[in-house]
């Protein structure tokens, strides 16, 4: 856990103030929606099909039990009684009132949290690994930088009015589940041929109507420049950036039309009048910094406890739970445990306020306190003993979280689509409940193995379409809902963007669709343990697409 | 954004001025007396370019009560009932067609 200072506390309360005031003068009728309405995004506050919507930043993923505990608290007393996690880590209640709303960010500023900077054309929520810290396969917590840029983005006055948003993520680790390429900056911390540690930087990644995977315009920068190097990087941007067209004024079309090559020069320009400036950071800073990270004091335990042996072979339901939603930790005796936010009929990414409140309760008992948000849209303990896996896993069994399906085809990355979205064209989450329902035995889920499907309710790809395995957009067509599929796409430290197989289905036909193409995937692939991606970058996506289309 | 005064209005059948209350962003419909009301067969019904444009004119006014309005299509059943006129609508006025996550 990173612990706030005064400073970020103050931050948050004065801006609540503000906010309690601003809603009062929109209420009394002082300020008008276009005047108010600024001012409200810029504390997360949206207008969707149904009500006001309040996103809340969760930085890096990374949430306390106290933290979680109020979450529950605004769902039950403000909301509809739940919370929905975002791919960016982040959390949303669709159902808040505006006339309550400065009331909410009260109770949520007395745990540190706060909507800034999840709207807007700023720098979001700094997102990394949810297994920051705790992998096996890291070289330090991406969270110290992270971190780091979080204290100096926030509420940078240059950086609040940038072309467009700009989106953030950290990785750490040889296997990046922070979906790094998508970013409009990604760093990854590796080491260089001399030993050094290090950032190799990519910009210019996002999905949305123009999909790009992030070009590298610096494959090593030394920790001391990383955030002197980040400036350079948001200032060409902020220079260059299109305003004119909100369909081009991200960075990835910028960097797009310039060439990486021209942009990493003119980057490269701007740093060199500032890196050794006040942005160059030594090593006391991050020390500073990664002091403020708590971690737990881990006990000396056995690796792979007798027990957890005697009760894997007891207990079949358990077995399988274990060989699917527990990880590997980096200290001996504990392990990682991801908790299914996809039960079968259940809406991707929702939780309850009792689940929240009970998975806070678990966290104190077998996490140290700790939980972790993902981008696929789960939950992580992420300090959980091997001892205490049996007693845990009934516990999360008992209130819904404990669903074998991590990384499965019914783990469904889904955004909230026409059902609450005022932008989207055409329903997401349905349509993931019907193929969920479709391979809902767990045996042919399983058979099935690693297979990520998402689905996005427009073109904005909040459901991150282009990098699903299968992916699946939402386009409206004489106003009835159609669905466009594409195979390949992938988000880890070998991204692909999808390929689109054909026209687009209606909605009934959906889940037939994705029958169709698990069906042929058993059918072409090599071997049991070809994993579904592999088979369609083997083959390409043409006997997929036979497959669909012959009959339709 | 472009003010919903100055956008073409294009009208092929019956319509209503819809929007999202201030206080608590409910869906509201503008009423022929002025008000506005959660009820869609409360709403003000017409299939005339000139009063559409008369009633979002007088939902823009009303900004202290009523947040983006536009005009929505709506359907007319034999019985004279007024219905949504396509799917967002549908979704707006009965809510998300999914089960809402139960507390237990
Ligand atoms: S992808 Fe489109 S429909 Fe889905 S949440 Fe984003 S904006 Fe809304």
């Amino acid at each position: 856990m990173y612990l706030y200072d005064d400073l970020d506390r103050t931050l948050v309360a004065e801006r609540v103030a503000d906010f309690r005031d601003q809603v009062g003068r929109r209420l009394s009728g002082e300020l008008t929606e276009d005047e108010f309405k600024p001012l409200r995004l810029m504390n997360g506050v949206y207008l969707q099909l149904h009500a006001y919507m309040l996103r809340i930043s969760i930085p890096y993923g990374t949430l306390s039990s106290a933290q979680l505990r109020k979450l529950a608290h605004v769902a039950r007393t403000y909301d509809r009684g739940y919370g929905h996690f975002t791919t960016r880590t982040n959390i949303q209640f669709h159902w808040i009132k505006l006339e309550q709303l400065p009331n909410a960010m009260a109770d949520l500023a007395s745990v540190g949290m706060h909507g800034m900077q999840t709207s807007g054309n700023n720098v979001r929520n700094v997102t990394t690994d949810q297994w920051a810290g705790v992998a096996p396969d890291e070289i330090e917590d991406p969270r110290i930088y992270a971190e780091v840029i979080r204290q100096h983005v926030t509420l940078h006055p240059e950086f609040s009015f940038m072309p467009r948003k700009f989106k953030i993520a950290v990785g750490s680790a040889a296997h990046d589940r922070a979906a790094l390429r998508i970013h409009d900056l990604a760093l990854r911390l590796h080491r260089n041929g001399a030993g050094e540690l290090g950032f190799e930087v990519m910009v210019g990644g996002g999905l949305g109507r123009t999909p790009f995977l992030a070009k590298t315009i610096k494959p090593f920068l030394l920790k001391r420049d990383v955030l002197s190097y980040v400036e350079a990087v948001l200032r060409t941007y902020n220079q260059f950036g299109r305003r004119d067209n909100i369909w081009k004024a991200r960075i990835k079309i910028l960097v797009h039309d310039l060439g990486a090559e021209a942009f990493a020069k003119e980057v490269e320009t701007e740093w060199r009048t500032i890196k050794d400036g006040p942005l160059a950071l030594d090593n006391a800073v991050f020390a500073e910094i990664a002091g403020r990270f708590r971690y737990p004091d881990y006990v000396p335990l056995d690796d792979a406890p007798r027990a957890l042996a005697e009760a894997r072979r007891a207990d079949r339901a358990f077995d399988v739970w274990f060989g699917n939603s527990v990880t590997n930790h980096k200290v001996p005796g504990y392990c990682i445990v991801t908790l299914s936010l996809k039960p079968e009929g259940g809406t991707p990414g929702d939780a309850t306020a009792e689940q929240m409140d009970a998975i806070a309760d678990l966290a104190d008992r077998y996490s140290f306190g700790e939980i972790r948000v993902g981008h696929e849209q789960n939950l992580t303990l992420p300090h959980v003993a091997q001892r205490d896996l049996p007693a845990l896993w009934r516990k999360l069994a008992d209130i819904g979280v404990a669903t074998p399906n991590v990384n499965l085809i019914s783990d469904i990355i889904s955004c909230p689509g026409l059902d609450y979205c005022s932008l989207a064209n055409a329903r997401s989450i349905p349509i993931a409940q019907q193929i969920a329902s479709r391979f809902r035995d767990r045996n042919l889920a399983r058979e099935l193995g690693r297979l990520h499907i998402n689905i996005s309710g427009c073109i904005n790809a909040c459901g991150h379409h282009h990098v699903g395995h299968i992916g699946i957009l939402g386009v409206e067509k004489n106003g009835e809902e159609f669905y466009q599929i594409t195979l390949g796409g992938k988000a880890d430290e070998d991204a692909k963007l999808g390929t689109l197989i054909g026209p687009a289905v209606p909605f009934a036909q959906v889940a037939d669709v994705v029958e169709d193409i698990a069906a042929a995937y058993v059918e072409l692939r090599e071997r049991p343990d070809e994993l579904f991606i592999d088979t369609v970058q083997r083959t390409g996506v043409e006997p997929f697409k036979e497959r669909v289309y012959a009959t339709r | 954004m472009t003010s919903p005064l100055d956008q073409k209005i294009k009208i092929t059948g019956p319509v209503v001025v819809t929007a999202n209350r201030v206080g608590d962003g409910a869906v509201v419909y503008r009423r022929a007396d002025g008000g506005w009301s959660t009820r869609l067969p409360e709403a003000a019904v017409t299939s005339n370019v000139a009063t559409a444009r008369e009633f979002i004119a007088a939902a823009v006014a009303d900004d202290l009560r009523a947040v983006g309005p536009y005009i929505a299509p709506v359907k007319l059943t034999a019985d004279g009932g007024v219905q949504p006129g396509n799917l967002r609508e549908l979704i707006r006025l009965g809510g998300p067609t999914i089960d809402l996550p139960v507390t237990f």
